[in-house]
Formats: structure tokens, C-alpha cells, sequence
């Protein structure tokens, strides 16, 4: 069993201060979902939880451990899909994701790109996806190698319906596997059982 | 360790894929050369007399030209968070991704270094010296240039302040590089240059990666 805790965060940007006295806390299985206005802080608090921006004030635990004390592993237990793509254009998508998932030590890459049905897709180079299907890659990212906790920057921007209903079952199972996830989103996504932290209440 | 050589070997990759860089850095190399005797006149002497000195300077120029995309590209395309955020040390990428610019820049300039020198005249004594020296001398430029190339990210017009913030420091290692191939074609020891380069070598070895990795993360913040 993990806990994932936040306490008392407060997130400063450039002078202006972003949101304050913000709690969060999640388990296994856990889920939590970001909403607010454009400019609510949903991504820097992602930012926040992944460790690539340290927290103005208030700490962010795992298992009652301070983040910032070890970075790499906290790096190592995370997936993070932020809003680019991190797709090489001279690659092609198998080369793309074997590179991530070897610096993870390997993972099984032609499955992780059929679980978002881009496996016919594997020899094609980065530089010919649209925009869609560069999501969908950065997508398999975060299957190719398990790792207990997800943290998705709208992860359904410039996806279509059917792969918005694969990443909802792609994120069941893996909270059914005892992992967690945080996610903002603008749009509904069908998750059961998750908490909901609007931003806009802390700023 | 594994991990280590994946950064390295996707770096070669992409650096073979894209845009020949390398090979426009050896071009460079080459051109700003073959300048010098067109602009201070084809006099035997004089050209055998500065030759280490243009090939030393020529080099410094075109290791800059790619120094600007070593941190560059990952980070405009999200790469680089991905890589701040893996479980192994930021350190180590660092070095993992100099040690491959250091292939595609460093190593192609040594190569093409003695050709230049039978160009402008050099006294074959110092081929060897020149080569020894620029192995020693280039891995330490790719190293001060990873902390430059890590502090512009983000900012405009980031290859002109590149310059302005490394080349002051890369003045060390001309000295000394020069200092070197001068010593042996003069006929003396240049056992105390070469120990110099090396110590250079050695001391951005292990301040460098540091410095660039904590660039790095002020970077993608």
C-alpha cells in the first residue's frame, strides 16, 4: 500500500503566487482529478508532484518520504506525459519508445504500442505523425514500463474517442494493479471512484 | 551503465540522422583554415610559424557550432524533462550526452586536424604533438561547453551568448594546446603542457557535468 501526500504546498511562479495551502493525499488504486480555469496551476502542480519544480512551501511525501530527498527514485516510481510529446522526428516510433523504456531497463515496446493501436505504425518516423498520434506514443510511454504512479498533463488533447476509451481502460487497470494517478483535464473522462481538486479554491 | 550507453548511442543516432551537423562542423574546420592563407599571404615561414595556432582557434570555433543543439532540441521538444525525471543521476546523462557530442564534434576535428596542418605548412614534428594535444584538449571544450549550452536554454539568441560565456574559458586550453605543439617543434619537452591539458581535462571532468545538471533543472523549472 503507497500514500502520496501534499501538505500545505504553495506554488510561486515568476513573483505571483499560483495557489496556496493546497492538501492532496492518495492511495493504491487512487485517483485524483485537476480541474480549474487555464492558469489555476493544474500543470505546475503536476510539475510539483513529478519533482521538476520545487515547491515554494510545504512538502510532498511517498510513504511519509520527502521527494525532494531522493529524486531518482522518486523519478524512477513516476510516469509523467506533460504537454509535448518528447517524439524524435528522425526516429522511427519503435526506436522512440525502446530509447525510454531502455532507460527504465526495458520493457515489452510492440505491446505497449498495440494498448494504443499504433503498433502498424512502428517503423514509420517521427518527423509523419499528426499531432495524435505523437499523444498516442507519448502514451505508450507510460505503459512500456509499470511504474505505481502517473501523473497526465490532459493527456486526451488531439486524441479521438475510441483512444480516449483505450486510456480509460488503460488507467483502470492500472489502478486495479494498486497504482495511482493524477490527471487535469478540461474534458469528462469516465473514471470511477476518483476525487476531484479544483484549483481555483486555493488560489 | 547500460542506461549510460543507451543516451550515448540514441545521441550518435540522431546526430547521424539530422541534419549532418557533424559534418558541417568539419566543414567549418576546414574553410576557416584554409582562410588564413588567402588573408596573410602564402609565405611558407610565416604560415609553419602560426599553424598550430589557426588549426587551435579554428577548432575552438567549430566545436562551438554544434555545442548549441547539445541541450537545445530535447529541450524544445520535451525530452529533456523525461530525462531530468528518469531514476538515473542527471549528472550522468550530462556526461553521457558530452561524451557523444565529443564523437560527433571533437573527434572528426582531430581528424581532419593533420591534413590542415601539411596545408599550412606545418613542421612534421608536430603532427603527433597536435593530435595528442587535441585528444587531450577537445574532450575539456565539449565539457565547459555543456554548462554554457545548459545555462542559454531558453533564452533568445542563445548561440551569440553561448559564445560570449564560453569562450573566455576555453582560452586555457588554447594556450597550453598551442603552448604544446610549439614546444616540440621548437625542439624543447612539452611534457608540462601536455600535463596542464590533462589537468584541464580532469578538472571539467568532474566540475562540469555538475554545473551543466544543475543548469539543467533550473531550466526545465
Amino acid at each position: 500500500m503507497n500514500d502520496f501526500s501534499g501538505k500545505n504546498l504553495v506554488c510561486v511562479r515568476g513573483e505571483r503566487t499560483v495557489f496556496q495551502g493546497l492538501d492532496f493525499k492518495l492511495e493504491s488504486g487512487g485517483a485524483l482529478v485537476l480541474v480549474g480555469a487555464n492558469g489555476s496551476g493544474k500543470s505546475s502542480l503536476l510539475r510539483l508532484m513529478a519533482g521538476l519544480l520545487p515547491p515554494a512551501e510545504g512538502t510532498i511525501t511517498w510513504n511519509g518520504e520527502d521527494t525532494t530527498e531522493d529524486p531518482e527514485s522518486h523519478g524512477g516510481r513516476l510516469h509523467y506525459v506533460g504537454h509535448l510529446d518528447a517524439v524524435k522526428p528522425v526516429l522511427d516510433v519503435a526506436e522512440n519508445l525502446a530509447f525510454w523504456a531502455g532507460l527504465r531497463s526495458g520493457g515489452a515496446v510492440m505491446a505497449a504500442l498495440e494498448a494504443f493501436g499504433i503498433s502498424h505504425l512502428a517503423d514509420v518516423p517521427g518527423r509523419f505523425l499528426s499531432a495524435g498520434q505523437k499523444r498516442r506514443v507519448s502514451l505508450a510511454r507510460i505503459v512500456v514500463r509499470p511504474a505505481p504512479l502517473w501523473l497526465l498533463d490532459e493527456p486526451t488533447t488531439a486524441l479521438d474517442k475510441a483512444t480516449i476509451k483505450r486510456l480509460e481502460g488503460t488507467i483502470a487497470r492500472h489502478r486495479d494493479g494498486g497504482g495511482m494517478v493524477v490527471i487535469s483535464t478540461h474534458s469528462d473522462m469516465g473514471l470511477d471512484a476518483f476525487q476531484m481538486l479544483d484549483l481555483g479554491d486555493f488560489s | 551503465m547500460c542506461d549510460f550507453i543507451n543516451i550515448i548511442r540514441r545521441d550518435l543516432l540522431l546526430a547521424l540522422h539530422q541534419g549532418m551537423d557533424w559534418v558541417m562542423v568539419v566543414m567549418f574546420f576546414i574553410i576557416a583554415v584554409v582562410l588564413f592563407p588567402f588573408g596573410v599571404g602564402p609565405e611558407p615561414n610565416i604560415l609553419a610559424r602560426i599553424a598550430a595556432g589557426i588549426i587551435w582557434v579554428a577548432a575552438l570555433l567549430a566545436s562551438m557550432l554544434s555545442l548549441e543543439r547539445l541541450f537545445q532540441t530535447d529541450y524544445e521538444d520535451g525530452s529533456l524533462e523525461l530525462l531530468v525525471l528518469s531514476p538515473m543521476a542527471l549528472e550522468w546523462i550530462v556526461l553521457a550526452k558530452v561524451i557523444a557530442h565529443w564523437l560527433t564534434t571533437g573527434l572528426p576535428l582531430i581528424l581532419a586536424a593533420p591534413l590542415l596542418a601539411v596545408l599550412l605548412n606545418m613542421n612534421t614534428d608536430g603532427f603527433l604533438m597536435l593530435i595528442a594535444a587535441l585528444a587531450l584538449g577537445t574532450p575539456s571544450l565539449s565539457l565547459i561547453g555543456a554548462v554554457g549550452a545548459a545555462l542559454v536554454l531558453g533564452s533568445r539568441r542563445g548561440g551569440v551568448l553561448l559564445s560570449l560565456l564560453i569562450l573566455p574559458l576555453f582560452i586555457p586550453v588554447l594556450i597550453f594546446g598551442v603552448g604544446a605543439v610549439d614546444a616540440v617543434i621548437g625542439g624543447f619537452e612539452a611534457r608540462a603542457h601536455m600535463l596542464i591539458l590533462g589537468g584541464l581535462m580532469l578538472g571539467s571532468l568532474a566540475l562540469c557535468p555538475w554545473a551543466a545538471a544543475a543548469a539543467v533543472r533550473q531550466a526545465v523549472e
